[in-house]
């Protein structure tokens, strides 16, 4: 109060004058105090969504692709994928505040991955094999003889397939290993099994897609 | 290192997951056993062949877009009150139904709206009042003074009681601008806290109970008795504020 008493007083110069700009001003400041106050808490919170949104669009909007990649590959068809991926966004947004990793990807993925296991099996719970053998030793090599894959760009349509073919738990751990080259102990958190199942899922998937590429070849 | 043992292993070392020991040890066998070489180059080629294939599928151009406008409702839904869903519509007749019971209440809902307005003027002359030196035009705690004072400025004659005994001892009068005319305003005080004790004729002979609305901080009482409306402002809370107005309505007697 003294302050601003002092000021308005040398700029006025005169004592009567200074007291009325002095009373002016806080009423006007109340009045500015009042209205920011009336509507605080809405704004504020309009303001952190506001911000919430802007830091998730940067940090996890840019992983689209990765989301969409993972999706189609689980889905196997392009209209599933997408609403998957809408769906896992709108999940990864709902929780978003409880985020403090440092690799959105990987924190994308698992809520994808989780997103369109929940949706296999409602609609397609006959490709969920949950019995597996994850034992590496099982692993059914012919590596006594093992014949020579040479890979020709006419034998990518054969690949996709044999892909398409594998079951989705092996699938999912060649795509997120080859095509976002994750490491294991990546895979193992966003799949949720123990880094040494990710080895041997990723060596019968590879074993398989070998045997496969193989038959097909035999047979074009 | 044994070949099983290299197979076991050769999916870690196409995957550089392995450590520096274990990794000298296969090269080391890769060297000398041309089966499991073959093994490790058949990996590469299914490895690369992967890795570089046509197999990473790139989201659809309009799906960014889609999920934005989705997550800006989500956000929308979060901030603010909720948005009523789309169903809404399909419920649009009781809608309509619910509306014409509002707007039958329409002109009950005018009266609270006014004393709204009202509660806004009084607080900000409450708070004008404490902001500069002119809390009070005649500073008495005299009630034969204050009174007095009024005379020939209104063309009321506002009750004033000293309620010093009773904890609120009177500090003053003030002439005040409330409602569009002028009114009396009665300064009490409590400890540090300040009353102003707005009182005008109310225009009608029907009292009015008491009603309290609090408001950026201030606690407000308002009635109406006697033909005066008297309104309470202070920053004291909210039951002390109370036990004022009820000395002050429990003191004051009409007044014509």
């Amino acid at each position: 109060m003294d302050a601003s008493y002092n000021l308005a007083r040398w700029l006025t110069r005169n004592e009567h004058d200074a007291k009325d700009i002095v009373q002016e001003a806080y009423l006007r400041e109340f009045k500015l105090f009042d209205g920011s106050h009336g509507t605080d808490a809405r704004a504020w919170l309009k303001l952190k969504e506001k911000d919430k949104l802007a830091r998730f669009e940067q940090s996890i909007l840019p992983h689209l692709d990765a989301a969409y990649n993972l999706a189609r590959w689980l889905t196997r068809n392009e209209h599933d994928a997408e609403d998957m991926v809408q769906e896992a966004y709108l999940r990864a947004f709902k929780f978003f505040n409880a985020f403090r990793g440092v690799d959105g990807r990987a924190w994308l993925l698992t809520i994808v991955r989780n997103t369109c296991y929940t949706w296999l099996q409602q609609n397609r719970a006959h490709e969920i094999t949950t019995m597996f053998d994850e034992e590496i030793h099982s692993v059914d090599s012919d590596a006594s003889n093992p014949a020579t894959l040479a890979l020709q760009s006419a034998d990518q349509q054969i690949l996709r397939e044999a892909l398409d073919e594998l079951p989705v738990e092996f699938r999912e751990v060649v795509v997120l290993r080859d095509l976002e080259g994750f490491s294991y102990k990546e895979i193992a958190d966003i799949v949720n099994i123990p880094t040494g199942t990710v080895m041997s899922r990723l060596a019968r998937a590879r074993e398989r897609l070998k045997q496969l590429l193989c038959n097909r070849g035999d047979l074009a | 290192m044994n070949c099983k043992d290299a197979q076991n292993l050769i999916n870690g070392y196409v995957d550089g997951e392995l450590d520096l020991v274990r990794n000298l040890e296969i090269e080391h066998h890769l060297q000398e056993c041309a089966l499991c070489s073959q093994g490790y180059k058949n990996h590469q080629v299914l490895r690369n062949g992967i890795k570089t294939g046509p197999f990473y599928f790139k989201a659809p151009v309009d799906l960014q877009r889609r999920i934005q406008l989705s997550l800006r409702k989500a956000a929308k839904a979060e901030a603010g009150p909720r948005v009523l869903p789309k169903w809404w519509l399909t419920i649009a007749a009781p809608m309509a139904a619910a509306a014409i019971v509002v707007l039958a209440l329409v002109p009950f809902l005018r009266g609270p709206s006014a004393d709204d307005l009202l509660a806004g003027e009084v607080i900000s002359s409450h708070v004008r009042s404490l902001m500069a030196t002119h809390l009070a035009d005649v500073p008495s705690s005299d009630q034969h003074t204050v009174k007095p004072w009024f005379a020939g400025k209104l063309n009321f004659s506002p009750p004033v009681e000293d309620l010093a005994r009773q904890g609120f001892p009177l500090i003053g009068g003030r002439l005040d601008y409330v409602d569009n005319r002028p009114v009396a305003a009665l300064i009490y005080q409590r400890q540090k806290h300040f009353i102003n004790l707005f009182i005008w004729p109310s225009g009608s002979d029907s009292d009015v109970g008491t009603k309290t609305v609090s408001r950026q901080g201030y606690n407000l009482f308002y009635w109406t008795k006697s033909g005066m409306t008297y309104w309470a402002a202070s920053d004291l809370n909210n039951s002390e504020l109370q036990e004022f107005v009820q000395l002050v309505q429990n003191q004051t007697s009409p007044t014509p």
